[in-house]
């Protein structure tokens, strides 16, 4: 069922991502934006703790749940070391997601040819 | 109906029918790699990974993988079908640092390869971490209240 849910409400989160791109002018770099600040804020509200106890992956894996990662992080260096963890808490939380794509870039560039992707 | 009509009726359905045809696509491929995260989650989880640390491999994993498919060529001829399907999940933030990497390769280690990563990457941080920053202040003072 875990399974169902994922795909299910992970694909769902894309098409309003595709309605996004269908129906307004906004771009992939606004898009991603737009899907990490309001990860954050379903996040701070409360919402996404329930969406991601159902649907699993279909709620983390899709770009707002680096949003959740950001608000997670921050309330918990908030927690442990009080009021300098408004500023350690996000990247903190969210470094290895940014690390491995940082990394994994630098490799992609190490050992493939210079070529363009459009 | 003559040929002007059914000129017109296409004109009308088809904007609607290809949006209607982008979603579908978009559902499934962006259903399948969160179909393909949970997996990964799950078996994560019985090597006995917290839930959280699971999350976290499933996503270096991911991203990993979206790395291989990018250097490939193989991530653009899916996003090219998929749209959002490839952009939304995990896999389409490390696309877009994966891609101008090799894109820019040709202008050098830094200014070419490391400063073109954070072409759709730098906006998505900075401004995650300024809400990250404006959602700390709020729950700091409303633990103090």
């Amino acid at each position: 069922m875990n399974y169902f849910w994922a795909f299910v409400v992970g694909g769902a989160l894309c098409v309003i991502g595709q309605l996004l791109i269908d129906l307004t002018k906004l771009t992939p770099a606004r898009i991603l934006v737009l899907f990490v600040v309001s990860g954050l804020v379903l996040s701070a509200i409360g919402v996404w703790d329930k969406l991601a106890d159902f649907a699993g992956a279909g709620a983390t894996v899709p770009i707002m749940g680096f949003g959740h990662t950001l608000a997670q992080g921050v309330e918990e260096a908030i927690k442990q070391h009080g009021f300098v963890g408004i500023f350690t808490g996000g990247l903190t939380a969210c470094s290895g997601g940014v690390s491995a794509s940082l990394i994994f870039g630098f490799l992609a560039a190490l050992i493939t040819k210079s070529k363009s992707q459009s | 109906m003559d040929k002007k009509n059914y000129a017109e009726m296409v004109k009308r359905y088809s904007p609607n029918s290809k949006i209607f045809s982008n979603c579908l696509w978009a559902f499934f491929v962006g259903g399948t790699i969160c179909l393909i995260g949970q997996i990964l989650t799950t078996l994560y989880m019985k090597m006995h990974f917290t839930i959280s640390d699971a999350r976290l491999m499933t996503s270096v994993s991911l991203v990993g993988l979206s790395a291989i498919f990018t250097a490939l060529g193989w991530y653009h001829k899916i996003a090219k079908r998929a749209g959002a399907g490839t952009l939304v999940p995990i896999t389409g933030f490390a696309n877009a640092v994966v891609s101008p990497a090799i894109e820019f390769k040709s202008e050098g280690y830094i200014t070419g390869v490391a400063s073109k990563m954070f072409i759709i990457a730098g906006p998505v941080i900075v401004y995650g971490t300024l809400a990250s920053v404006i959602y700390g202040v709020i729950y700091w003072m409303s633990r103090r209240f």
